[in-house]
């Protein structure tokens, strides 16, 4: 019952802050990741090079939908920004469920945009089944198709290290974050920024996606405290014999 | 159509999401799972085609690296073809997987390897500060902790020292980001249940 609570009462925060943002613009906190991430977005356009958007091999059948869903947003955004480009970006996914997603959602920013003529199937790409599988299809896409920046949001594992490895031999920048805790030591060691923990679910906010998404970075704030006051309070209660 | 595809995969999700709390949704949430599962495998199939079209799309136009393309494009139809007439658990096909892509994929682990080795000598280079000298010191601490050397353990540095890192210190700092990542899954999976992030039906 206690997770029924804390889904009921996130939604009601979520739907509450939204509607407040809505009104009030939001400031945040500069994150070095994300504000490469916002350079590289314009200097790709400027000089006629590609962004990669790699999504990892996250299934939308389990718990690492979530990271998955949060490339996915980003991609949107990106894709809209990006789509009048001379080369327009590629997105990567390591799962069939994703990699139909990621087609729908580039086709949605080019559509956002008013272009929707320019959008080519091929941008959107399974590029493997397997982590490993999925990381060598998509480190031939960094090396061969003049890609400036590959970013990497989604799920990784340490396979990350081939990408981040393949990006590096091209001068290709990279920025990355995974839900998975060895895939964000690997992302830390080898990209120039790396997103660790929930800034990964930051991106969205950060390109301008709407309320919605700044909205969900107070949650979980809110949430954050509320579960670092139940942590020191259980612990207080059990020193004090209480539980 | 938009709207309609929005209600679908609202209604969708929090049938299945009530499923876990309320009993009486449980059939239904079994249900839809399971369309759920066809529909991946279904999706395979289409990411598949993506693949051969992404790759024959390279051969036609010659461009970069399309000789790999083309061995690609290759070894996918005739394994295609060939599990289709052998059937996938025939033994040719066991030998396929167990003497090509499993030692292929054995030969990435060893890549990855000198790849993270490599990544952790030029960490410094790449990003001079004082986490990056956390990180590295910490790294080797649990490597000479745990390695066999061949003058014998470093005292305390095995049996103090890397418990103490992994138990104490990095078990903490894992728990607080998986709970961070926890949460922000919970707020991405509200925004999609809300229909404020769309990532279905061209929106």
């Amino acid at each position: 019952m206690i997770e029924l609570i804390i889904i009921v009462v996130s939604a009601v925060l979520l739907f509450a802050i939204t509607l407040w943002k809505r009104r009030s613009p939001t400031t945040l906190r500069e994150i070095p990741a994300l504000t490469r991430l916002l350079h590289t977005l314009g200097l790709s356009i400027e000089d006629g090079t590609r962004l990669h958007i790699s999504l990892g091999s996250g299934s939308l059948l389990d718990a690492r939908g979530g990271s998955a869903f949060a490339g996915l947003a980003m991609l949107r955004h990106i894709a809209e920004r990006t789509s009048v480009s001379d080369e327009p970006s590629v997105a990567s996914a390591g799962d069939p469920a994703l990699g139909l997603l990621t087609q729908d959602t580039l086709q949605a920013g080019y559509k956002a945009a008013g272009v929707n003529e320019l959008y080519v199937p091929t941008t959107g790409r399974v590029t493997g089944l397997s982590p490993f599988g999925y990381a060598a299809g998509a480190m031939y896409i960094s090396k061969n198709e003049n890609v400036s920046a590959n970013i990497m949001i989604g799920h990784f594992g340490p396979e990350a290290a081939l990408l981040t490895e393949a990006s590096d031999r091209e001068n290709v920048v990279s920025i990355g974050a995974s839900d998975e805790l060895s895939g964000q030591a690997v992302l830390f060691a080898n990209t120039n920024d790396a997103l660790v923990g929930e800034e990964l679910f930051a991106t969205g906010a950060y390109l301008g996606a709407g309320p919605s998404h700044t909205a969900s970075l107070t949650v979980q704030d809110i949430m954050r405290w509320l579960v670092i006051s139940a942590l020191l309070g259980g612990a207080a209660a059990k020193f004090f014999g209480v539980i | 159509m938009r709207i309609f595809t929005a209600v679908i995969a609202i209604a969708a999700g929090i049938l299945v999401l009530g499923g876990y709390f309320f009993p009486a949704l449980a059939d239904i949430q079994t249900l839809l799972l399971n369309w759920a599962i066809i529909l991946a495998g279904m999706a395979a199939l289409v990411g598949i085609f993506n693949l051969i079209s992404v790759h024959t799309d390279k051969v036609r136009r010659r461009e970069k690296g399309s000789t790999y393309s083309a061995i690609l494009v290759i070894a996918l139809v005739a394994t295609f073809v060939f599990g289709l007439i052998l059937r996938p658990d025939h033994s040719a096909m066991a030998i396929l997987m167990s003497g090509i892509i499993i030692p292929v994929e054995a030969a990435l682990m060893g890549l990855l390897t000198v790849s993270l080795i490599y990544a952790a000598i030029r960490l410094l280079r790449r990003r001079a500060d004082v986490m990056s000298i956390v990180f590295l010191i910490t790294a080797a601490l649990l490597i000479l902790g745990s390695a066999t050397l061949p003058f014998g353990n470093i005292p305390l540095l095995g049996t103090l020292v890397r418990p103490w890192i992994t138990q104490v210190l990095a078990l903490g700092g894992a728990r607080g980001i998986l709970i961070g990542v926890a949460l922000g899954t919970l707020t991405t999976g509200l925004r999609v249940l809300f229909g404020a992030d769309r990532p279905y039906g061209g929106n």
